[in-house]
């Protein structure tokens, strides 16, 4: 049942890259963009002085910030998490006091399960309607009435071809070999690298059997050895100053490191990869409601979409921002992968709570 | 023994180099005009610039400078109060209180930060500048008392006899003689307090809400997201502020706690 | 002072140490026994040992022992590291002595984040000891020198020298030369004074020094992580994770409060080694 629910998502965003390939976009850089303007629509009244953001470390510009604090003379209080567990953590803890968070799929699950989001007022969020028709109506929330979505990528791996000639990786299997002893990094992620084990073993992403996980556990323990540094945050640091030759990174990351080297190269290998589709969302009992319903629909904004997506090259599902990216972003196979390497995409769902506490055992084991 | 002390010398000069070798490269490269590199580019000024334009900073600084003051008042003169109380007087159940100051002083941070969240959870009270505020003082009273006994225990006591034989009551021998003479110990008690929560992590880390970031949450996720120069400037800046914070605190104890 | 106002002055105090040291490791105590947690309400409910019977674990187990040996020798290190310059500083003319003193605090005042954000400019690939070395053409490579156990260890010293050189200095300051002399006249060695006169005269700064070193560096996990990349769970990562990322506060509870058992544990025991009493306990 999950399995499908998986496959679906990934069949949806399959047909999205093969159809968005397509485009030509432009040339311009973030900083030739214009600026967005003030929404005549939004009612500066019943705006509050401060919103509190709550997201990744390495997910919303700063110029974007203070774009919104200028137009709309809000205060933004920007906090940050290293993983989706962290932030539902903080959040259960109650009364967090934030306004808006930006998790995936499978934990919109989670926080909706929980009870733990405030339904979105689409009256406050016309821009709703810039986001490409493939990323609407998806499974967990087909009217949108609880999460938006925010960009789109995947965890695949990225080499330096100076180091490591990219034909030596043909399967995921390839990140044990030996040879790269201390060479790589991975993120400090439990779902991500338990499935990563998973898929070279034939299984699921979401599996739950014992006997798999126990399977992937040791796997995962032989390749500790590979590993130099676990990190979620910011892998690029340790790929371009040369503490490792690869790894395993987010595809935003991989498309920074991209840019910056020419040294580098993005491989999703044939067995499959993970897929994740990352939504705004409203805690509940947020303290600026309204606030942040006008603060969704500034980031819908093309141009300010645009400028998130140069500053974080993920992938945009906001089709009115498409004009506005550069043709090199839109080639970066990191950012657009050929939809043949999203054949076997899976995403991650929710396993429940004592699956959970499983995995949590099984990373601290694998790390400790 | 000349021999000895100049192999003793040679190693201390050693040490010393390898407790600032890195904190001196730190300082040189926030002015180095390369991004990545630590290979000298050129002399530059503009990370502090781009220091001096960083909003978020400047609310971590603002936010940690309230917090430090709030506490360093708080915990000072509680401690103070407290110092006195225990100091040379009978006080019932004297083992259980000093067990409780000695807590905070041996209990790592994580346990207590830990802890404070805990409380604050089960209290349902939401995170934030407030919660941070009573962490820190909750730990930082310890430390306070810890410096005024040492103090208190220095100061001739004959002083005060003298004062109470001419007949001066208890508080008027407090406020005239022992706080007087205790003042430098109350400054460097004040300057400890102060600087223990400027530099607190792991308490703010688990204490703070959103809005109520303080400068070491705020390096610590600039050290996150990507090593910059800033990073550099700014702990440059913050080293500055500690060597003058340190050789003040130096100054009012004399040497004589640490 | 009358017995009352002597309370009334404690008072503040007492209160606000049981709210925020003592009430929280209560809470503690009750999460850690707690059998589940009501989704909508935090507080912990129901009796089990199965908490701490999970830490009988050998995954835990093992966790917990590579944390006191990753502590111990940071400690063992800084021994041997701080008490010559300790030893050094308590011996030099008094005027030195506070100048000395200072560039020791310093360090010690200054962020931690900070001084292990400078060892890792100075360790990484493209560090300045790597670009120097390559600059220079004596390697090819960078050297590994970050992201292992062995920088773990540099950046746990690093971190925490200054706390045992500081009680140290302070036990050693106050050792009677004449002692020293006297042994020397009685046609004593250097090493023979050194091991009979001083060594145990400084046995309670010492063991103050190393208690302290040995606690901090027994639930410090952020210098661990960012030196080693993130490659070990120490006991200190566990807490963290059980609360922030597993969220499952009852066994997060358990492993904070064996955690604070072994520190105090181990400070009983210094203090009853160096029989030294609460007041004086100098850090």
């Amino acid at each position: 049942m999950h399995k499908r629910v998986g496959l679906a998502a990934a069949t949806v965003l399959l047909a999205a890259l093969a159809l968005s390939g397509c485009s030509s976009g432009s040339t311009s850089m973030a900083s030739d963009l214009p600026r967005p303007e003030r929404d005549p629509g939004v009612d500066m009244s019943r705006l509050s002085g401060e919103l509190n953001v709550f997201t990744w470390t390495e997910y919303l510009p700063q110029s974007v910030i203070t774009e919104f604090e200028q137009l709309y003379g809000v205060r933004v209080n920007y906090d940050t998490y290293s993983s989706n567990e962290e932030m539902h953590a903080k959040l259960k803890a109650g009364a967090s006091g934030y306004d808006i968070i930006i998790p995936e799929i499978y934990m919109v699950k989670v926080l909706q399960r929980e009870g733990l989001l405030e339904q979105i007022d689409h009256a406050n969020v016309p821009n709703l309607k810039n986001i490409d028709s493939r990323f609407r109506g998806l499974e967990h929330d087909p009217n949108n009435d609880y999460s938006v979505p925010y960009v789109w990528g995947t965890t695949g791996i990225v080499v330096n071809k100076e180091k490591i000639d990219p034909d030596q990786i043909k399967s995921w299997d390839d990140l044990w070999n030996p040879e790269f002893a201390g060479k790589l990094v991975v993120p400090d992620d439990a779902r991500e690298m338990v499935g990563i084990a998973l898929r070279t073993m034939g299984y699921g992403l979401n599996t739950t059997d014992p006997e798999a996980l126990e399977a992937a556990k040791e796997k995962l323990k032989a390749l500790k050895p590979n590993v130099k540094a676990f990190n979620s945050d910011s892998p690029k640091d340790l790929l371009l100053g040369g503490e490792v030759w690869g790894g395993v990174v987010w595809s935003g990351e991989a498309a920074l490191v991209m840019r910056e080297s020419d040294e580098f190269e993005w491989i999703i290998p044939p067995e499959g990869v993970t897929i994740w589709i990352d939504h705004v969302a409203i805690p509940k009992d947020a303290p600026h409601k309204y606030t942040a319903e006008v603060f969704i629909n500034f980031l819908l904004d093309p141009l300010v979409s645009a400028r998130i997506s140069a500053a974080y090259p993920y992938g945009n599902p906001n089709k009115a921002a498409e004009p506005y990216i550069s043709a090199e972003d839109l080639a970066n196979k990191a950012i657009n992968p050929p939809a043949e390497w999203l054949e076997k995409a899976e995403s991650l769902d929710d396993l429940g709570d004592e699956m959970n506490q499983i995995y949590d055992k099984i990373w601290t084991e694998v790390k400790g | 023994m000349r021999g000895r002390r100049n192999w003793l010398g040679a190693y201390a000069a050693l040490v010393f180099g390898f407790l600032y070798l890195p904190v001196f490269i730190l300082v040189v490269l926030s002015f180095n005009s390369s991004r990545t590199s630590a290979i000298w580019k050129g002399f530059t000024l503009d990370w502090y610039v781009r220091l001096l334009h960083n909003r978020l900073l400047w609310e971590a600084v603002q936010n940690s400078l309230i917090i430090a003051t709030a506490t360093a008042v708080i915990a000072t003169t509680l401690g103070t109060a407290a110092a006195l109380a225990l100091h040379r007087r009978q006080v019932r159940g004297r083992l259980w209180v000093e067990g409780l100051l000695y807590l905070p002083l041996v209990l790592p941070d994580i346990v207590l930060g830990v802890g404070a969240l805990v409380l604050f959870t089960a209290l349902g009270i939401q995170l934030g500048l407030g919660t941070m505020l009573a962490a820190h003082v909750g730990t930082s009273i310890s430390y306070v008392v810890l410096v005024l006994r040492a103090r208190l225990s220095d100061m001739d006591e004959r002083l005060e006899e003298a004062a109470r034989d001419l007949g001066a009551t208890p508080w008027q021998t407090i406020r005239h003689v022992t706080l007087p003479l205790l003042a430098p110990g109350i400054l460097a008690a004040v300057l400890l307090s102060f600087t223990l929560s400027l530099d607190d992590f792991i308490l703010s880390f688990f204490t703070a809400g959103p809005g109520s970031t303080t400068l070491p949450l705020r390096v610590y996720g600039m050290m996150k997201t990507g090593l910059t120069p800033e990073v550099n400037a700014l702990s440059t800046v913050m080293l500055l502020v500690t060597a003058v914070a340190t050789t003040l605190f130096q100054r009012l104890t004399q040497n004589r706690i640490f | 002072m009358t017995r009352r106002s002597g309370w009334a002055a404690l008072a503040p105090t007492v209160l606000w140490l049981l709210a925020l040291v003592a009430a929280p490791l209560v809470l503690m105590l009750a999460y850690s026994f707690a059998a589940h947690i009501a989704p909508d309400s935090p507080l912990p409910q129901g009796f089990t040992l199965e908490h701490y019977a999970r830490l009988a674990d050998p995954i835990y187990l093992r966790i917990f022992v590579r944390s006191i040996l990753q502590a111990g020798l940071a400690t063992f290190l800084c021994l041997l590291l701080g008490y010559p310059l300790a030893y050094y500083i308590a011996r030099s003319p008094l005027q030195r002595r506070g100048r000395l003193l200072l560039l020791v605090i310093i360090p010690f005042w200054t962020n931690f984040l900070v001084r292990t954000y400078a060892l890792m400019a100075l360790l990484r690939a493209q560090g300045v000891i790597n670009s120097i070395l390559m600059a220079a053409k004596m390697i090819d490579e960078p050297l590994p020198l970050l992201y292992n156990e062995a920088s773990v260890q540099v950046g746990l010293v690093y971190t925490l020298l200054p706390l045992l050189i500081l009680p140290l200095y302070a036990n050693l300051e106050k050792l009677d030369q004449r002692l020293l002399n006297a042994a020397q006249d009685l046609g004593a060695s250097p090493f023979a004074t050194f091991w009979n006169v001083t060594w145990p005269l400084s046995r309670p700064g010492v063991l103050v020094g190393c208690m302290m070193v040995f606690i901090s560096a027994f639930g410090m996990y952020l210098v661990p992580d960012l030196m080693g990349g993130a490659r070990s769970v120490m006991v200190g990562n566990l807490i963290q994770n059980q609360f922030l990322q597993a969220r499952n506060w009852p066994f997060g509870a358990a492993v904070a409060l064996v955690l604070a058992a072994v520190a105090l544990v181990v400070a009983l025991l210094v203090q009853r080694a160096g029989r030294l009493d609460g007041g004086e306990v100098q850090r």
